[in-house]
């Protein structure tokens, strides 16, 4: 897989320079530390309350750091008020002013920095343009669909042309068809203007379409930085694999390290590989092996390396569903331990039933040694 | 592609009970007359009736002379009358606006309790509360003595007979008016557009200009209205607060009509009153802008 080129981070736009966020005794964002480049597309996925949205509001100014700094353009703002950030928002909810057109709307900002009336009018004429709303300018809010208040509300952030766009789970309250119009749409306005995108949602898929990069987040704490291809290939907790695309995540222990590949025993005393993941543990820890559904093959032989995976396990078929692209085949290891495999309905197989043997197999860089214990220890305060 | 389809998917398929259609559209043509009847009947019988024969009775005698002769009678008491409210009402929206603003914005789990502090002086009888004034600014009362004290009156001043009482009264009692409807509409106010507001470079005095305020008006000018109708119609404060410097269009209207019943003159007076009201109410609202009203 090719990877999208990351941006250049030698000067970045944002710096979140070892930022902790507390509320009373709750941990909202636990020492992040991460730098945004020019231009970049950068993403903060995590389930809700893992800090991912207070992180961009220390970004925008509506809350201040507990510790640690914020810095735009190397220069750091951390006590600097939202209307001194030349930074723009996208709200949730659009936040829309419900008094003013869609002019008045975008033309707020330039208004508010003393912009005149000629320049405003022009840029506030190109910005509507390039969201496609020209012809709704005169056009009250509340006269809008969803889909186009959420241009309006880019529009008015984007005519600022900010260092930054804060986008804040823009998408969440459109349906899934014009959810999947406008991610391709935000990527075209972000290739049209140039500006650094930040975009927050809970929605893997979104996540994996649009960025460039990756923050994956959970209980305030960043668990992995990276492209969609590294997060969705090398997954570096089992929180991560879990909560981006399926994954078999398998209770394993390490029992020998070799070059580039760590021997493990899981399913039932099978002595597997894996060649991604922590290479670092110990011989002995409790580990787990993860493997993508769709990197397994099925076969009703043991496999060769020549015709399947090096990897292979013995398994009985409990449960295949046909869903379209792919047939979901549910298997069970000789210990119990399900297996999901998602295979190709042209793949050359058998009629299967529940209850066949079968051989489930893939290779070894497709299996990830994730440390076992989820990266989710109970926060303790330090002071 | 979204406004195209947007239409079609609220049109209302006809024909859906087939024959039957000249019926229910007949009900349904019927109805909001059935609903508007009863308290449509009580204003025809009690304000429209009522209102006519005043009018008719203004115009008996004199005809339109009435009406220029009450107003070179009174000019100076309806100046006067129109002053007083209009400063009442000023002195409320000052008073009462950032008292709503905090109730709504920092009450937190207190805001009923702040609001029904705001009421209950209505628990107490109007009559009786503008009384208890006079006790309170009476001439060997608290309040003259502490202003006398600290110097604001000589010793021979006092309030009660004076503008300032009948003003400040007229201010008390129509407060709560002014704050309920500010209150409701800043209440409502979505605190993410005030976000939203700073995002864009608004300073805090901006964006209450262009966002707190302006949705706010239809309260400011529910309240207004409220306040500023029945202190431009009011007797009972410069009554018994007042002295003859301080006498208003509404203390004329109810001494005379006691006495020489049913007079055109009063008549004009009453409805003149009604008119200037209407007028201002018009001029204010084109003032503010209809559409934010609306």
């Amino acid at each position: 897989m090719t990877s999208p080129p990351v941006a250049d981070l030698s000067a970045p736009v944002i710096e979140i320079d070892h930022v902790v966020k507390r509320f009373g005794d709750f941990v909202a964002v636990d020492d992040a530390h991460f730098s945004i480049g020019q231009g970049e597309f950068f993403s903060m996925l995590g389930p809700s309350g893992c800090g991912k949205t207070t992180t961009l509001r220390m970004i925008a100014g509506f809350e201040r750091p507990t510790t640690g700094a914020i810095r735009l353009g190397g220069v750091d703002v951390s006590k600097v008020p939202p209307n001194k950030r030349d930074v723009n928002t996208v709200f949730q909810q659009y936040a829309l002013f419900p008094h003013m057109n869609v002019f008045d709307n975008v033309a707020f900002g330039p208004q508010a920095k003393r912009v005149d009336k000629a320049t405003i009018k022009k840029r506030v004429s190109e910005i509507l343009e390039i969201v496609r709303l020209t012809e709704f300018a005169s056009r009250r809010p509340a006269q809008l669909s969803g889909g186009q208040q959420q241009r309006v509300a880019l529009a008015r952030a984007l005519v600022n042309l900010p260092k930054a766009l804060l986008l804040d789970e823009p998408l969440g309250a459109l349906d899934l068809k014009l959810r999947h119009a406008m991610q391709f749409e935000l990527k075209r306005i972000q290739r049209e203007v140039g500006i650094t995108f930040v975009y927050v949602t809970h929605d893997q898929e979104e996540a994996l379409t649009m960025s460039d990069r990756i923050a994956v987040m959970s209980d305030g704490r960043v668990e992995q930085i990276g492209t969609p291809a590294e997060i969705y290939d090398n997954p570096a907790s089992v929180f991560v694999a879990g909560f981006i695309g399926q994954a078999n995540l398998w209770p394993a222990t390490i029992t020998e390290h070799a070059t580039g590949t760590t021997r493990v025993t899981a399913l039932g005393g099978a002595s597997l590989c894996g060649s991604c993941g922590d290479v670092t543990l110990a011989v002995g820890s409790e580990v787990t092996l993860m493997v993508r559904p769709e990197r397994i093959s099925i076969s009703l032989t043991q496999p060769t390396s020549q015709n399947g995976g090096d990897q292979s396990v013995s398994a009985t078929v409990s449960d295949l569903a046909f869903q379209g692209p792919i047939v979901r085949l549910a298997l069970e290891a000789a210990d119990g331990s399900p297996i999901i495999a998602n295979v190709d309905p042209d793949a050359d197989l058998p009629l299967l039933r529940p209850g066949d043997s079968v051989w489930a197999s893939w290779t070894q860089s497709a299996a990830c040694v994730l440390p076992s214990v989820p990266n989710q220890q109970p926060q303790l305060l330090e002071d | 592609m979204t406004a195209a389809a947007a239409p079609s998917r609220f049109r209302r398929p006809r024909r859906e009970n087939g024959g039957d259609d000249s019926g229910v559209s007949a009900r349904r043509w019927f109805t909001p007359w059935l609903l508007i009847a009863p308290g449509g009947l009580w204003l025809l019988i009690f304000f429209v009736f009522p209102l006519f024969s005043l009018g008719r009775l203004s115009l008996q005698d004199g005809g339109l002379s009435n009406y220029s002769t009450v107003i070179s009678d009174n000019s100076t008491v309806i100046i006067r009358t129109f002053v007083y409210a209009t400063i009442s009402t000023l002195a409320a929206i000052i008073i009462g606006y950032p008292l709503a603003y905090v109730i709504a914005t920092k009450g937190g789990k207190y805001k009923n309790l702040f609001l029904a502090l705001v009421i209950l002086p209505f628990f107490v009888t109007y009559l009786v509360r503008t009384l208890s004034w006079k006790i309170l600014l009476f001439d060997n009362g608290p309040v003259v003595g502490i202003l006398q004290s600290v110097g604001i009156l000589n010793d021979s001043q006092g309030i009660l007979g004076s503008p300032f009482a009948v003003v400040a009264a007229l201010t008390y009692n129509f407060l709560p008016f002014m704050v309920l409807p500010i209150y409701v509409s800043l209440e409502k106010l979505d605190h993410r557009l005030l976000d939203a507001a700073a995002d864009l470079y608004s300073s805090p005095a901006r964006a209450f200009r262009k966002i707190t305020l302006r949705l706010s008006l239809p309260g400011l000018f529910a309240g207004t209205l409220l306040t500023f109708i029945p202190a431009a119609g009011d007797f009972v404060n410069s009554e018994l607060l007042g002295s003859d410097r301080t006498v208003m269009i509404g203390q004329i209207i109810e001494k005379n009509f006691g006495k020489e019943f049913f007079r055109p003159e009063l008549s004009a007076l009453s409805f003149m009153l009604m008119a200037m009201i209407l007028v201002g109410v018009i001029v204010y609202a084109r003032l503010l802008g209809t559409e934010e009203i609306a």
